[in-house]
């Protein structure tokens, strides 16, 4: 049976991963791809919500999307780290998506020819947005990688910058193999090098647990600010 | 640098339609015009379909062209199904 | 495809009716060639047709539409950070999607004016470069601050609803691409003056500290909004030549009014109080009587000195400054492949 934990564990995955994304808004290098982002964004978004309101209706204690979503502290939230790190530069913006997309993509699939048909079934939906973000972050880890001398550096660095915080993807039942295939054919593709598992002793971790980085209490701070100063009100 | 070409657009409504000019963007390569496209143009489940094509591949009529390429048609009404008086009768014609 | 569990507003039906009309009558009319080209344009004006990106066109006529619709949309574009402002921290996970949804959709309805603009011949990077340079104005709405989350609820009801009014006449503007950017923007923000209008709903008929916050907000956009219809009529520099060329199809006094009536019986809806002791019902005229906004403060914020000027252009600046090196290896990949393949 799928425990109130591991469905709250996808739900701040991609929750905190939509909060992240749509801070792109009005800022995104062009007009075209600030419309992308927010495409991305409320796809997250939109599996957030259905997973917090599945993880609700499993605990049984009738609190809704907008009750974990808001009422949650940030040693509550089961979310990874690397979803919650700052916004950062459009290098890492588009890297943390291209890891983290694939692991939804392995996870995703896992999950659709799963035990749990309600999981089945938002896996399902999510799984074609998802094939939207692989794509979307693959043509830009391409572009960046392979485009100038400067955003061949900056792409570099979001690589070498994130890397440690994948391994944490990993510490539950999506198998590792397949994504690390993929992101190193994009990453050779895109003339990147892939950080080696035996040079990365620093491997942040703790998410699960509800151990975050120092930056989940001010996105929470700020994403939970006024729903949290009128309590009980409808919105 | 040089300039982001333009791309015009054109989306399939649904299947059995062609594919209507619905209007622009820029982008630097067709893969991404065709995914910019995808974005800005199909929100609202508008389309099945989408081409992109380089504004600066399309060769276009000229309005001063426009007497000499389309006026000649217009007195050959017989091209019409109406110019034709049918029998009283007739019947599935 | 967000629920709508409050009264059906009055007055937005008709307007949608008004860009269908538009829209039909796109087709099906064409008008008699002729060997002079300004009588060609002279011609299709005076018989309500479409003038084309190729047609001759009097060269004000281009200057004109030109800096009409960058200013449009620089005004969808600036028009996003006053309401981006509460995305990240909208009230429930709905309302979020919904902002999120479309403030996205601004950006879209700049980019089919950008491109509206370029058919006339001038390309989108200079019309970024006028904006910045101060060259291009947008619309001076968007330098105020969104202060609390009734003000998104605000925007959406006044502001939407003003611009709503402006552009369903603009779907039946002279120039055909304009004129098709319209009725797709229309069609697409109908859902924009309606989440604003539930946001409020929700908000008046909530807690008393909830209906204050909206209020407020209502206090505060008023009269901007009513100032987004551009001075009086007397005062107005560009009107008489627009109307001339339908470009624009009625003045800015009646569109101001013609709103005033529309938002009137909506307020009432709400209970909600419009901040005008002016406001009454004048049986002769058949419209509402109202105090006009202050047309200094306008000029004022016009001319850079809102509260809010430096920071919108400052933010869209470091925007475009921060993306430079990302544009440039798009193009640097673009040129690469072309060569290799």
């Amino acid at each position: 049976m799928t425990g109130v934990d591991d469905v709250l564990a996808l739900g701040d995955d991609a929750l905190i991963a939509a909060q992240r994304l749509a801070e792109w808004t009005t800022n995104a290098p062009e007009l075209e791809e600030d419309i992308a982002l927010a495409n991305i964004a409320l796809d997250l978004l939109g599996q957030a919500r259905l997973l917090l309101t599945y993880a609700g209706e499993l605990e049984g204690e009738g609190r809704t999307e907008d009750d974990l979503a808001y009422l949650r502290g940030d040693r509550e939230f089961r979310n990874v780290q690397l979803v919650e790190l700052p916004r950062g530069d459009f290098a890492d913006a588009l890297v943390r998506m291209l890891f983290f997309a694939l692991y939804q993509r392995e996870l995703y699939d896992g999950l659709v020819i799963g035990d749990d048909a309600r999981l089945a079934e938002i896996a399902a939906k999510a799984a074609k947005e998802v094939a939207y973000h692989v794509d979307h972050s693959t043509l830009w880890t391409l572009r960046l990688g392979d485009g100038t001398p400067e955003s061949h550096r900056r792409a570099q660095e979001a690589v070498d910058r994130l890397w440690p915080y994948t391994h944490e993807l990993f510490e539950g039942d999506v198998p590792r193999e397949g994504w690390l295939a993929a992101v190193d054919a994009v990453l050779a593709e895109a003339t990147l090098t892939r950080p080696s598992d035996e040079d990365s002793r620093f491997r942040p971790t703790g998410g699960r647990k509800g151990v975050h980085t120092e930056h989940l209490s001010y996105l929470l701070a700020e994403m939970q600010v006024l729903h949290r100063a009128h309590p009980g009100a409808s919105w | 640098m040089t300039a982001v070409p333009l791309w015009e657009v054109f989306v399939r409504p649904r299947r059995g339609l062609s594919h209507q000019h619905v209007g622009s963007l820029h982008a630097p390569d067709a893969t991404m015009a065709l995914r910019n496209a995808r974005d800005l143009y199909t929100r609202r489940e508008e389309g099945v379909s989408i081409w992109v094509v380089p504004a600066a591949s399309i060769t276009a009529s000229s309005p001063e062209e426009r007497d000499a390429f389309f006026d000649p048609a217009a007195d050959k009404i017989y091209r019409h199904p109406t110019f034709y008086e049918v029998p009283e009768g007739a019947e599935h014609i | 495809m967000y629920g709508n569990d409050i009264p059906e507003q009055p007055g937005t039906a008709g307007l949608l009716d008004e860009v269908a009309a538009a829209e039909r009558d796109l087709a099906g009319r064409d008008h008699d060639a002729s060997a002079d080209p300004t009588a060609y344009f002279d011609a299709v004006i005076a018989a309500d047709g479409k003038i084309e990106p190729r047609d001759e066109m009097p060269e004000a006529y281009r200057k004109g539409l030109i800096r009409q619709i960058a200013q449009h949309a620089h005004s969808e574009i600036i028009g996003m950070q006053p309401e981006g402002n509460w995305i990240s921290r909208a009230p429930s996970l709905k309302r979020k999607a919904i902002l999120l949804a479309k403030v996205q959709d601004e950006a879209g309805h700049g980019l089919y004016l950008y491109a509206a603009a370029e058919t006339l011949g001038i390309d989108r990077a200079e019309l970024y470069r006028l904006l910045l340079a101060g060259k291009q104005k947008y619309s001076s709405i968007f330098n105020y601050p969104t202060l609390t989350w009734a003000d998104v609820g605000a925007v959406g009801w006044l502001v939407d609803g003003a611009a709503i009014v402006n552009q369903v006449p603009l779907c039946r503007c002279s120039y055909g691409p304009y004129a098709r950017a319209m009725i797709r923007i229309c069609k697409e923000e109908s859902f924009h003056q309606r989440q604003g209008y539930e946001i409020l709903y929700t908000l008046a008929t909530g807690t008393p500290e909830q209906k204050a916050m909206a209020q407020d907000a209502v206090d505060r956009w008023w009269y901007p909004s009513l100032a987004m219809f551009g001075p009086p009529d007397t005062d107005s520099t560009h009107s008489a030549q627009s109307m001339a060329w339908k470009i624009k199809r009625f003045s800015n006094d009646d569109l101001r009014q013609k709103f005033v009536d529309m938002t009137v019986q909506q307020a009432g809806v709400l209970g909600l109080v419009l901040p005008d002791p002016g406001l009454s019902w004048n049986e002769e005229r058949g419209h509402w009587d109202y105090t006009q906004p202050d047309y200094d403060e306008l000029f004022t914020v016009i001319k850079g000195d809102g509260p809010c000027n430096r920071e919108r252009m400052a933010h869209r600046q470091a925007a475009w400054d921060d993306g430079a090196w990302v544009r440039e290896a798009a193009m640097a990949y673009a040129e690469k492949k072309k060569v290799t393949t």
